[in-house]
C-alpha cells in the first residue's frame, strides 16, 4: 500500500516535470483560464443586450414618439424609423430583431377610449433574445400606454403590481453565471485533453510498455496521471477564480471557497478519469482528438450552462444525468450563487465521485487489452 | 584528390547548429560525381544533417553547398535540380505512406516528379520487378517487413531516374539477407548507370568498404576523405573499423580487442523456459510454437529477419502480451502480468528509446530507482554509481532527448539495471548505434553476465554481436530455425561466417520462393533514352496537387475509424444537441407562499398550476423554508401572496403579489420572469374586466406579437440550422490540422521538402479530400435538420450548398493554418480545439446574435467564418432567403479560404531547419 503511494507519487512528479517544459501547453492553460473565461463572461452582455429594433410609426403622434423613446441602450440599440414597405426586406436581411408597428390614429383612438392594437414583429430565429425581448417590449409599451391613459383621463384606476425579486443575483448580472459556466467548460476540456494526451503520448513513444514491465500496476500509472495533471488544472482554476472571476469580473462568491475547491477537485478527478478512459480507447492521436470532441462538446453544451437542463426532453435528461459536468455546473451554481452548504451539495459530490471511480475502473479493465492490441 | 569526372557537389565552410548544439562545424569537401561515396562516423557526427543539406531538404545556415552546378540555397536552382536528386531519409520507410499500398506509393512519387501515367505504369513494373516487390504491389506499406520497406524506399527514390542518389543509413535495422539484397540492387543500378552518383551514410564498416570514396566524420568535423586504400595507407591500418578509430584525434591507440571470458556452466534452474509459445493476431501467426531454455548467466542472442516475431516473443516473456498457446516461465514461475514480484527481478529495454526525453539523465535514473522502491539515499547512490559505470558522467544533467543515440542506449541500459535484476531482456538495443558505442555497450553486457551472473536475452541484427553470445537462436517467420552456440551454427551450414549461415538458413526456410529474380530481372534504369521523352506532362502543378489529394484520400479511406467519426460522430452529436439544446420553458418548479388563502388567491395561483409550463411543489409555510428551498434548487420560483389579497381584489383596490426567482442562471431567470409576468397580466386583466360593468369597460390595448419565421417560437428552428455550422468547423479543422501535423511527426513531410512540390500544391492537395468530407457532412447534417428535426428548408438549397463549400474551405483552411504553427499532433489537436471552440460555440450567433455581443467578443465573432455560415444557414432554412439575400454572407465567407491559405503558405517552411 505504502509502496503503491510512493509509485503514484514518483510517477506523478515525472508528469509535472514534463509539463513544466511544455511551453505550448502552459500557454494554452493560461489562455483558457484567463482570456477565454474573461471573454465569455463579459462578451455576452446582458440577456437582452444591444438588440436591434425598428419602428414603423404611421401615427406620428406624441404617444407614438414617446413609445419610440422607450428603447435605449444597453438593452436595445437606438430605435430606427423605417417605412411599412420595408418591413419584410429588413426582417429577411436580419437588420432588426424587433419591428414595432404603430397604426395610424393610434393616439386618437386611445384618447377616445377605443380598443387599439400595436403589432410587434419578432425575428424568432434570434433564439432566446427574441422571446425575452418580446416580453420586455410588451411590458414597456403596455406601461407607457397605461401611463398615458391615466395622465389623459386624470383618474386613478386600479393598479395591480407584480413585484419580481431575483434571489441570489438581484440585478441578473450575466457574468456571475457565465463565469461559473465557462470555468466548468474549460476545466472539462483541459483536464480531458491533458490526461488523455499524456497517456497517448506514452503509448506513441513506447514508454507505456516500459512502465508496464516495471513493478507498477496500471492503476498506479493511471492515478499518477490523474493527480499530476489534475493538480496543475486545480492550481490554474484557483488562480482563475481569484484573479479573473473574483478579481477582474468582480463576481461575489456566496458560499464557502473551501467547499468550492473540494467540489472542483472531485470534478477534476472525474474528468481526468474520463480522459484516461478515452486515452485507452483511442489508438492514435487523431482518433483521440475526434473521441475527445465527441465527449467534450456534449459535456460543455448539455451541462446546463448553455441551455437549462430542465428544457431537455425527459429521455435526454436521463442521459445527461450521466455527464459529470451537469452535476458540476449545478453544484457550482449552488455554492457560488446560492451559498449552498455541504448538506445541500453532498449528494452531487458523491455522484461525481462515483462516476470518476467508475471511469477509472473501466479504463483499468481496458488498459492491458488496449496495449496488447497496439502493434 | 582523384576526382576524375568532376564534382557533383561542393561543400565549403558549412556550419549547422540545432539551438546550442553544433551539428556541423565548418565542413568543406567536394563530392566526386559518378562514384559511390560513403559517409562514416559515430552517431551525432552530423552525417544526416549533411545529407539533408545536400538534398536541399534542410535549410542551409552558414556556408555554401553547390549541387549540380548551382547553389542549393537558391530556391530557383533547388526547384530546377530537385528532379535530378533522390533523397531517402533515415528510418525504415520513414518517407512512405504506411496506409496506402506499394503501387500507390510509387505512383505518388512518380506523379510528384512529373511522370505521365504511361511512364509511371512501366516504371513501377520495372522497379518492382527488379526489387522483387511485384507480388506485393497491393499490400499496404505498413504491413511490409523492414527490408521490403527499404527496397520500396529505394524504388520511390529511383522512380525519376536521378543523377544523385542520397541514402541516409538505408540498412540500419535491416536483417542481413535484406541488406545483402539491397546492396546487390545498388550495385546493379550503378553498373547500368555509371554516371549516377550515390552518397550513402552507414554504420556498417563492411558496407563502407564497398564504397569508392569515403568521408570520415566525427563531432561535426571531417576527419579525412579519400578512397578506402588511401585512408588505409594514411593510417597504416587494414581493418576499416580500426582505420576509423585511428583517424579520430586524441584517441588512444586501438582499444584492446575485447575478449569474452568463458562462462562457467551453471547448475541452477534455468531462468527462462519457453514451451510452444504461440501468438496469433487475427489470421496472422506472429510466433509459432517457439521453445527454448536459457540458463542462468547466459548471454542468449536472438536473431532473425525483420518482422519475424522476435519482439512479439519478448513481449510474451515480459507479460506485455498474453500467448495464444504455450507457456513461458521466467525465474522459475509462469509469466503473469499481475505478478509484480517477478518484474522486480527482470530488466527490460524496448526497441525504441523509451525513456522520458524531457527529464535529465540523472532524473531518469532517480525516477526509476524510486519506482523500484530504493530508499532515497540508496537511489541517489545507485544513480551516481551507474552514471559512472556506464560512462554518463558528462551527460548527467543533460535532457535525455538531446543525447546522441549511442549515449541514450547506454542510459536505457543503466535504467534497465537500476534495480540489479537477475535477467535482462533487450530488444535490439544497438540498432542504429555506431560501432564504437556498440562495443562499449557490449562491454557492459559482458561484465554484467560474467561478473554478476546476470542472464541476458538480447536480440540483434549485427553478426559480430551475435558471435559474442553464448548461444544464439535464429528465428524466421515466427519459427525458431536453429538454436545453438554461434560456432556450431556456422559449422552446421559449412559457412565461412555467421552471416552466410544465417542467409543459408533463411533461404532454406523460404524454399524456392526467394530464388533471386536475377537473370531476367528488368533493368532499374529507364529503358528509353531521355531525349525521346522530353515531353513533360502538362499541368504539372495540378498533377502534383492531385497526387497529394489522392494519397490523402486513400489514407483516409483506409482508416475506417477516422471516417466513422467524421460522419457518424457529427451526426450523433447533431442529434443530441438538436434535442438537448433548447430554451423552451418546461417543468418550471414553483411553490406558493399563500398568506391569504382565499378563493381569490387560489384563483390567482390557479393560473400557474393549470399551465403546463409550471410544475407545482408543496406550498411554502414560512420565509425560512422559502429561502432554503430556493437555495437547494428544489424550486426555481416562489410566489408570495400577501394577507388581505382577496379583500383587496374584491374591493377593487391596489394589490400586489411578489415573485421570488432563482437568479443563479441569469438566462433561465429572465425567461421565468417573462412567464410569471404573463400569468400575472392574464389574471389582472380578467379581474378588471369582471370588476367593471360592461358599459364602462376600460379600453384595452392589445400588443400583437408576431413571431416571424418561427411562429411557435421553438428553439429548434434557430438552433437546428446553426448546429451544422458548429460541427463542421470543429470536426474539419481538427481532422485537417492532424493530417498535416501527422506528416510532420512521422516524417513523410520530407517528400514535400525534397520534391518539386510547391507550398500551394501541397496545402491545397491535402485540403481537397477534406472538402469532400465537409460536403458529405453538410448533406448528412442538412438532411438531419430537414427530416429529423422537421425544420423546412424554405430558401435556396443550392445557394446554401455553395456557402457550405466556401465554409468547408474556410474551416479546413483554419486547420491548415493551425498545422503550420504546430509540430506535433497533440499540439495540433490542442490548438485546433482550444482556439476555435470559443468563437465557434459562443460568438457565432448560435445562442446569441453577434450584433448583441460586446467588445472583443463581437470582434472575434465578426472575424470568424462560422458567424457568416450560421447566419446563412438560419436564413436559408427559416427565412427562405435566396441568392440575393445571402450575397453578403457568401462574399464574407469567400474571403476566409484564401486568407487562411495565404497565411499557411507564408508560415509553412519548404525546408527543414
Amino acid at each position: 500500500m505504502l509502496s503503491s503511494f510512493s509509485n503514484i507519487f514518483w510517477l506523478g512528479t515525472k508528469e509535472l516535470r514534463a509539463l513544466a517544459k511544455d511551453l505550448t501547453m502552459i500557454l494554452f492553460i493560461i489562455w483558457s483560464f484567463g482570456f477565454s473565461i474573461y471573454m465569455q463572461s463579459t462578451g455576452a452582455g446582458e440577456t437582452v443586450n444591444n438588440a436591434a429594433i425598428g419602428i414603423v410609426d404611421e401615427d406620428q403622434s406624441q404617444l407614438s414618439r414617446s413609445i419610440a423613446g422607450l428603447f435605449y441602450p444597453p438593452y436595445f440599440q437606438t430605435v430606427k424609423t423605417i417605412s411599412a414597405a420595408d418591413i419584410d426586406r429588413a426582417m429577411d436581411e436580419g437588420l432588426y430583431t424587433f419591428i414595432i408597428v404603430i397604426p395610424p390614429g393610434f393616439e386618437k383612438d386611445t384618447r377616445k377610449g377605443r380598443d387599439t392594437e400595436i403589432q410587434v414583429n419578432v425575428d424568432a430565429t434570434a433564439s432566446q433574445q427574441a422571446s425575452l425581448g418580446a416580453g420586455y417590449i410588451q411590458n414597456m409599451v403596455t406601461n407607457e400606454i397605461d401611463r398615458y391613459r391615466k395622465d389623459f383621463e386624470a383618474t386613478t384606476g386600479r393598479s395591480s403590481d407584480l413585484a419580481i425579486r431575483r434571489a441570489f443575483n438581484p440585478d441578473g448580472t450575466q457574468s456571475w453565471f457565465k463565469s461559473i459556466v465557462s470555468l466548468g467548460d474549460e476545466l472539462s476540456m483541459l483536464v480531458i485533453i491533458l490526461t488523455g494526451a499524456a497517456l497517448l503520448r506514452e503509448r506513441e513513444h513506447g514508454t507505456i510498455e516500459h512502465l508496464l514491465v516495471m513493478p507498477l500496476t496500471a492503476f498506479e500509472i493511471a492515478l499518477a496521471k490523474v493527480w499530476a495533471n489534475g493538480l496543475v488544472i486545480i492550481v490554474a482554476f484557483a488562480c482563475s477564480l481569484l484573479l479573473v472571476v473574483e478579481g477582474a469580473l468582480d463576481v461575489p462568491i456566496a458560499g464557502s471557497r473551501g467547499l468550492l475547491m473540494l467540489g472542483t477537485t472531485i470534478y477534476v478527478f472525474a474528468a481526468a478519469a474520463i480522459g484516461i478512459f478515452l486515452g485507452t480507447l483511442a489508438r492514435t492521436m487523431a482518433q483521440f482528438a475526434l473521441l475527445m470532441m465527441m465527449v467534450v462538446m456534449p459535456m460543455m453544451m448539455l451541462s446546463g450552462g448553455m441551455s437549462p437542463v430542465a428544457s431537455q426532453p425527459q429521455w435526454l435528461q436521463y442521459v445527461t444525468w450521466f455527464l459529470p459536468s451537469r452535476h458540476y455546473v449545478s453544484f457550482m451554481q449552488a455554492i457560488v450563487s446560492r451559498g449552498a452548504d455541504f448538506t445541500i451539495v453532498w449528494k452531487e459530490f458523491a455522484t461525481v465521485l462515483i462516476m470518476g471511480i467508475t471511469f477509472l475502473a473501466a479504463s483499468l479493465l481496458l488498459f492491458r487489452r488496449s496495449i496488447a492490441t497496439t502493434q | 584528390m582523384a576526382a576524375q569526372a568532376g564534382q557533383i557537389a561542393r561543400i565549403s565552410g558549412v556550419t549547422h547548429a540545432y539551438g546550442k548544439v553544433l551539428a556541423l562545424d565548418n565542413v568543406s569537401f567536394d563530392l566526386p560525381s559518378g562514384r559511390m561515396t560513403g559517409l562514416i562516423g559515430p552517431d551525432g557526427a552530423g552525417k544526416s544533417t549533411l545529407l539533408g543539406l545536400i538534398a536541399g531538404a534542410r535549410k542551409l545556415q552558414i556556408g555554401t553547398v553547390q549541387v549540380l552546378d548551382g547553389s542549393i540555397a537558391n530556391a530557383r536552382h533547388r526547384r530546377a535540380v530537385c528532379t535530378r536528386i533522390a533523397y531517402m531519409p533515415q528510418g525504415l520507410g520513414k518517407n512512405l505512406y504506411q496506409e496506402i499500398s506499394v503501387a500507390e506509393n510509387l505512383a505518388f512519387f512518380g506523379t510528384l516528379f512529373g511522370l505521365t501515367a504511361g511512364e509511371r505504369e512501366t516504371r513501377i513494373r520495372q522497379l518492382a520487378g527488379a526489387t522483387g516487390l511485384l507480388p506485393f504491389l497491393d499490400r499496404p506499406v505498413g504491413k511490409l517487413s523492414g527490408g521490403m520497406k527499404q527496397k520500396l524506399g529505394l524504388c520511390c527514390a529511383l522512380i525519376h531516374d536521378p543523377d544523385l542518389l542520397i541514402l541516409d543509413e538505408p540498412t540500419t535495422g535491416v536483417d542481413p539477407l535484406s541488406r545483402r539484397q539491397f546492396w546487390t540492387l545498388i550495385a546493379d543500378l550503378r553498373r547500368e548507370r555509371p554516371a549516377m552518383s550515390v552518397v550513402v551514410s552507414t554504420a556498417y564498416m563492411d558496407e563502407a568498404s564497398h564504397c569508392d570514396w569515403l568521408v570520415a566524420m566525427d563531432h561535426g568535423k571531417i576527419l579525412a576523405f579519400g578512397t578506402a586504400d588511401e585512408l588505409r595507407e594514411a593510417t597504416g591500418e587494414q581493418d576499416l573499423e580500426s582505420v576509423f578509430v585511428a583517424l579520430q584525434p586524441g584517441q588512444k591507440s586501438k582499444q584492446e580487442r575485447f575478449v569474452i571470458p568463458p562462462r562457467k556452466p551453471s547448475a541452477e534452474e534455468p531462468v527462462i523456459v519457453a514451451k510452444g509459445l504461440t501468438r496469433r493476431f487475427g489470421n496472422f501467426t506472429a510466433v509459432d510454437r517457439v521453445s527454448f531454455t536459457i540458463e542462468k548467466g547466459e548471454i542468449f542472442g536472438f536473431l532473425g529477419s525483420n518482422g519475424c516475431g522476435k519482439t512479439t516473443t519478448m513481449k510474451m516473456l515480459t507479460g506485455l502480451l498474453a500467448p495464444s498457446e504455450g507457456q513461458a516461465e521466467v525465474c522459475g514461475s509462469p509469466v503473469d502480468a499481475k505478478d509484480l514480484s517477478i518484474r522486480r527481478r527482470v530488466g527490460f529495454m524496448t526497441q525504441s528509446f523509451s525513456l522520458y526525453g524531457e527529464l535529465t539523465v540523472r532524473q531518469n535514473l532517480l525516477l526509476h530507482a524510486r519506482l523500484f522502491h530504493l530508499s532515497k539515499a540508496n537511489a541517489a547512490d545507485r544513480s551516481e554509481k551507474l552514471i559512472k559505470e556506464v560512462g554518463l558522467t558528462d551527460y548527467a544533467d543533460a535532457d535525455a532527448n538531446s543525447l546522441p543515440l549511442g549515449v541514450r542506449q547506454r542510459l536505457s541500459l543503466a535504467v534497465a539495471i537500476v534495480h540489479d535484476p537477475e535477467l535482462l531482456i533487450l530488444d535490439e538495443p544497438t540498432s542504429g548505434v555506431d560501432p564504437q558505442a556498440r562495443d562499449e555497450f557490449w562491454r557492459l553486457l559482458v561484465d554484467l553476465s560474467r561478473s554478476r551472473n546476470v542472464t541476458i536475452f538480447v536480440s540483434t541484427h549485427f553478426m559480430n554481436e551475435a558471435m559474442r553470445c553464448d548461444r544464439i537462436s535464429l528465428m524466421h517467420a515466427g519459427r525458431v530455425l536453429v538454436c545453438d552456440a554461434p560456432d556450431n551454427v556456422i559449422a552446421s551450414k559449412n559457412g565461412a561466417d555467421l552471416e552466410e549461415a544465417f542467409i543459408a538458413y533463411i533461404e532454406e526456410a523460404e524454399g524456392s520462393r526467394s530464388a533471386p529474380a536475377a537473370q531476367e530481372a528488368p533493368s532499374l534504369v529507364r529503358q528509353e533514352a531521355r531525349a525521346t521523352s522530353p515531353a513533360r506532362p502538362r499541368f504539372l502543378p495540378l498533377r502534383r496537387l492531385f497526387a497529394y489529394t489522392q494519397c490523402e484520400m486513400l489514407s483516409l479511406m483506409r482508416d475506417p475509424v477516422r471516417l466513422a467519426f467524421a460522419f457518424l460522430g457529427s451526426f450523433i452529436i447533431m442529434l443530441i444537441f438538436g434535442f438537448g439544446l433548447s430554451n423552451d420553458v418546461t417543468n418550471l418548479t414553483y411553490a406558493a407562499f399563500d398568506h391569504d388563502n382565499t378563493p381569490e388567491s387560489r384563483a390567482y395561483l390557479g393560473g400557474f398550476s393549470s399551465s403546463h409550463y409550471f410544475t407545482e411543489r408543496s406550498p411554502i409555510q414560512n420565509v425560512q423554508a422559502m429561502e432554503d428551498r430556493l437555495k437547494s434548487n428544489e424550486i426555481e420560483l416562489a410566489i408570495e401572496i400577501p394577507p388581505n389579497f382577496g379583500r383587496m381584489v374584491k374591493r377593487g383596490s391596489d394589490w400586489q403579489v411578489s415573485a421570488w426567482i432563482d437568479g443563479a442562471n441569469t438566462t433561465r431567470a429572465a425567461t421565468i420572469e417573462g412567464y410569471v409576468q404573463q400569468a400575472h397580466d392574464l389574471f389582472s386583466e380578467q379581474r378588471s374586466r369582471e370588476a367593471s360593468t360592461p358599459s364602462t369597460s376600460d379600453p384595452t390595448t392589445t400588443l400583437q406579437v408576431r413571431y416571424r419565421y418561427n411562429p411557435t417560437a421553438e428553439s429548434i428552428y434557430s438552433i437546428g440550422p446553426s448546429l451544422p455550422a458548429m460541427l463542421m468547423m470543429m470536426f474539419l479543422a481538427i481532422l485537417m490540422a492532424v493530417s498535416v501535423a501527422r506528416e510532420k511527426e512521422i516524417g513523410t513531410i520530407t517528400n514535400f521538402y525534397a520534391t518539386p512540390t510547391t507550398r500551394l500544391e501541397f496545402l491545397i492537395g491535402k485540403q481537397v479530400p477534406y472538402l469532400g468530407v465537409g460536403m458529405i457532412n453538410f448533406v448528412i447534417l442538412t438532411a438531419t435538420v430537414l427530416f429529423l428535426f422537421g425544420v423546412p428548408l424554405k430558401g435556396n438549397g443550392m445557394v446554401l450548398a455553395l456557402g457550405a463549400l466556401l465554409y468547408t474551405a474556410a474551416a479546413t483552411g483554419y486547420g491548415l493554418f493551425i498545422s503550420t504553427l504546430t509540430k506535433s499532433q497533440v499540439t495540433a489537436v490542442f490548438a485546433g480545439a482550444v482556439l476555435s471552440m470559443l468563437p465557434t460555440m459562443q460568438f457565432s450567433g448560435m445562442m446569441q446574435p453577434v450584433s448583441t455581443l460586446e467588445g472583443g467578443a463581437r470582434l472575434m465573432g465578426r472575424l470568424w467564418p462560422t458567424t457568416y455560415y450560421t447566419h446563412m444557414s438560419v436564413g436559408a432554412f427559416t427565412k427562405g432567403l435566396g441568392l440575393g439575400d445571402m450575397m453578403t454572407d457568401l462574399l464574407a465567407l469567400a474571403l476566409f479560404p484564401p486568407a487562411f491559405l495565404m497565411l499557411s503558405v507564408m508560415l509553412l517552411k519548404k525546408q527543414e531547419k
